[in-house]
């Protein structure tokens, strides 16, 4: 017994092999390196091209605006997509919440806060349903929610037909909210006092009754950035996010191990779900009716975000940061050619040669530092 | 037998009729089997005999389609492989259960991460967690260069060494090695020999499955030998000598012939 534990004892010591991690391996591990990489090369393309206001701030604010909305989405998606799993309905889910957040304030006559809690509970129950049924039948999470992106996008126009006798565009939203409190947390602008002290400061670019010409950053950006960074805390430093890369690493390796495999999954669309909803109620607060076509394909940006952010398709890979660049370069590519000389219907273009160049690179540096053989 | 054992304590994981079916597959046909505390228990068989599939319904991945387990004399079903988890039970599975796109530290942790903080903003310790992986790996013989390094990258018997170090580290009452070795060097198979040795003498209950009889000859207590989803005896390390194991092994087969036929190799 002695002699055998010598043996690796002594090959312990001194590993000729062991050699320190080079910062560029530990950069190459971050999922999010190639949306980094992408929005930087975005920005060059720009800086070039476009009209110098595109850089402004108000430039800024009009390019944010629509990236959050898609941004938080891409986030939830991101998840889920670690998670190992699809969800193609969330577009469709926008629409849906929309109509069910509509009709509470509308037609149901409620204050704004129960209209707001039950269109999120409505979501997560509906999300969750999703998720039993892909765990249950171990169908493709692809066709189920496939599925459910029409069944929720024609409920959607059944039931706005029905709430508003016969039209497919349900207003009065803004006269029914009135005043409340909470409604400045899901629509308008934020940090405006503070844009007012940056204006009276000469700071930034004001009008000559000396407003500021950027009154705040839009309550949707502030959501956007505060979930990136609470669902980058949660995938690499909880034990949930350690749950959900290993549930779509290896689902069947992971419930072995004792992870929770189907709570991890059904949570995780519950959350994509409510992502929705959250869209939902800023975008119909924002416009002040909601209608059918709300949310229209937004599953596909969402999914191409997460993949341009370093998502894998297949699971267990994958940054909620990657997903948070990956809906800004959205943002800026399909809002930013109207700053060029350039015809903005390149934009589809450019979205599909970004996807592609998104998975061949997530591909690459997969089977690099993964060593997957 | 039965008399013999009377008077020593209860087993601490006990598996009574157990029987398995896949649909129309028959994988356990009525298989008992115990573990006392301190002791090994070596599965052994030919390959389909049922071991695996045995030691998963010890560890909540299989549901037994019939029979009983009972863990410290209590009956216990298990739900999933966490309720086996929570009750002590420790498995390296043949497939050994490893996610290669995640690090180390994370698959040596998987499902029983430790947590710091106050509720709502609990979060592993990372720093904690990377100074045990590499630990315990250091223990069995391997040293891991950096715990932050995805599983896929390591070699088959390092990937087989996390394993079996995660199951050591967690393992409160039983261990169960499905074919731990079976990609190792030498060195590092001495070293998980050694390693259950030394998890016995702890006072847990191990049970290993291993092709190599020389291996279960080296730690085993007891023996069970599985044929075709049933038990052909259990036997303890004084009633059967090396060569008879071998030939209860490979299911009756005509072993001599083959030997005789390769020049008396195996
Ligand atoms: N999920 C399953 N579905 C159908 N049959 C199965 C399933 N799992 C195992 N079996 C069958 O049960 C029998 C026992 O399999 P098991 O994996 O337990 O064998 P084993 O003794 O571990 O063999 P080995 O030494 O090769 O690992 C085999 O005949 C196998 O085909
Ligand atoms: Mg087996």
């Amino acid at each position: 017994m002695t002699e055998i534990s010598k043996i690796p004892a002594a090959s312990i010591k001194s590993d000729e092999r062991l050699k320190k991690v080079s910062v560029l391996t530990s950069l190459m591990r971050r999922p999010e390196l190639g949306a980094v990489a992408g929005l930087v090369m975005v920005v060059i393309f720009f800086f070039f091209t476009a009209d110098t206001s595109m850089f402004s701030l108000s430039g800024m604010m009009t390019i944010l605006a629509p990236a959050s909305q898609l941004g938080i989405l891409a986030i939830a998606a991101s998840m889920l997509m670690i998670g190992g799993e699809f969800d193609l309905s969330i577009g469709s889910m926008v629409a849906f919440a929309g109509l069910i957040f509509g009709g509470l304030l509308v037609n149901f006559g409620q204050p704004l806060w129960i209209a707001i809690l039950f269109t999120l509970l409505f979501a997560a129950l509906l999300g969750a349903v999703n998720g039993q049924i892909v765990i249950r039948t171990r169908l493709p999470s692809f066709i189920v929610t496939l599925a459910f992106l029409f069944i929720l996008r024609g409920l959607t126009l059944v039931g706005l037909k029905w709430a508003t006798g016969g039209s497919t565009q349900l207003r009065g939203i803004s006269e029914a909210v009135g005043d409340t409190s909470i409604a400045g947390l899901f629509s308008g602008l934020a940090f405006q006092g503070f844009f007012a002290w940056l204006a009276e400061n000469n700071l930034i670019e004001k009008f000559d009754n000396g407003m500021p010409k950027v009154a705040g950053v839009p309550v949707s950006v502030v959501w956007f950035v505060g979930l990136a960074g609470v669902a980058t805390w949660v995938l690499l430093r909880t034990r949930v996010g350690n749950w959900i890369f290993a549930v779509g690493g290896d689902a069947n390796a992971a419930r072995n191990s004792g992870v929770p495999v189907d709570h991890v999954k059904t949570g995780l669309f519950a959350l994509t779900a409510c992502a929705a909803a959250l869209v939902a109620i800023i975008t119909v607060l924002d416009a002040g009716s909601t209608d059918a076509r709300r949310g229209f394909q937004k599953e596909f940006e969402a999914i191409i975000a997460a993949v341009i952010g370093g998502s894998l398709l297949t699971g267990g890979y994958g940054s909620a940061i990657g997903a948070f660049f990956g809906a800004i370069i959205f943002g800026l590519v399909s809002i930013g050619l109207t700053y060029t000389k350039f015809d903005s219907d390149w934009f589809q273009v450019f979205l599909g040669t970004m996807l592609l160049l998104a998975v061949l690179f997530n591909n690459f540096i997969r089977r690099k530092v993964t060593g997957e053989r | 037998m039965a008399d013999i054992q009377s008077n020593s304590p209860a087993p601490i994981i006990e598996a009574r009729d157990i029987v398995k079916h896949y649909g129309s597959v028959i994988a356990l046909s009525g298989i008992s089997m115990k573990v006392l505390e301190g002791e090994v228990l070596c599965l052994l068989g030919d390959n389909g005999a049922g071991k695996s599939t045995l030691i998963k319904t010890l560890s909540g991945v299989v549901k037994p389609s019939g029979g009983e387990l009972l863990v410290d004399g209590k009956p216990v079903t298990f739900s999933s492989p966490r309720d086996a988890l929570d009750a002590g039970i420790a498995t390296v599975y043949q497939d050994l259960a490893m996610i290669p796109l995640m690090s180390v530290t994370r698959n040596f942790f998987m499902g029983r991460e430790p947590r710091k903080g106050i509720p709502p903003f609990r979060y592993i310790d990372f720093k904690h967690c990377d100074a045990v992986t590499r630990e315990e790996m250091h223990k069995i013989g391997i040293d891991v260069r950096d715990p932050n390094q995805a599983v896929g990258t390591l070699s088959g018997g390092e990937r087989q060494c996390v394993a079996i170090a995660r199951a050591v580290y967690f393992g409160a009452k039983v261990l169960i090695l499905d074919e731990p070795t079976s990609a190792l060097g030498v060195a590092q198979t001495s070293m998980v020999l050694k390693y259950i040795n030394h998890v016995q003498q702890k006072g847990l209950g191990v049970i290993f499955i291993t092709h190599n009889v020389r291996h279960a000859f080296a730690v085993g207590n007891r023996f069970t030998i599985l044929n075709r989803g049933k038990t052909l005896g259990t036997y303890a390390k004084s009633e059967i000598s090396i060569d008879e194991l071998q030939n209860m092994m490979a299911g009756g087969k005509e072993l001599q012939a083959l030997s005789n036929e390769l020049g008396g190799t195996i």
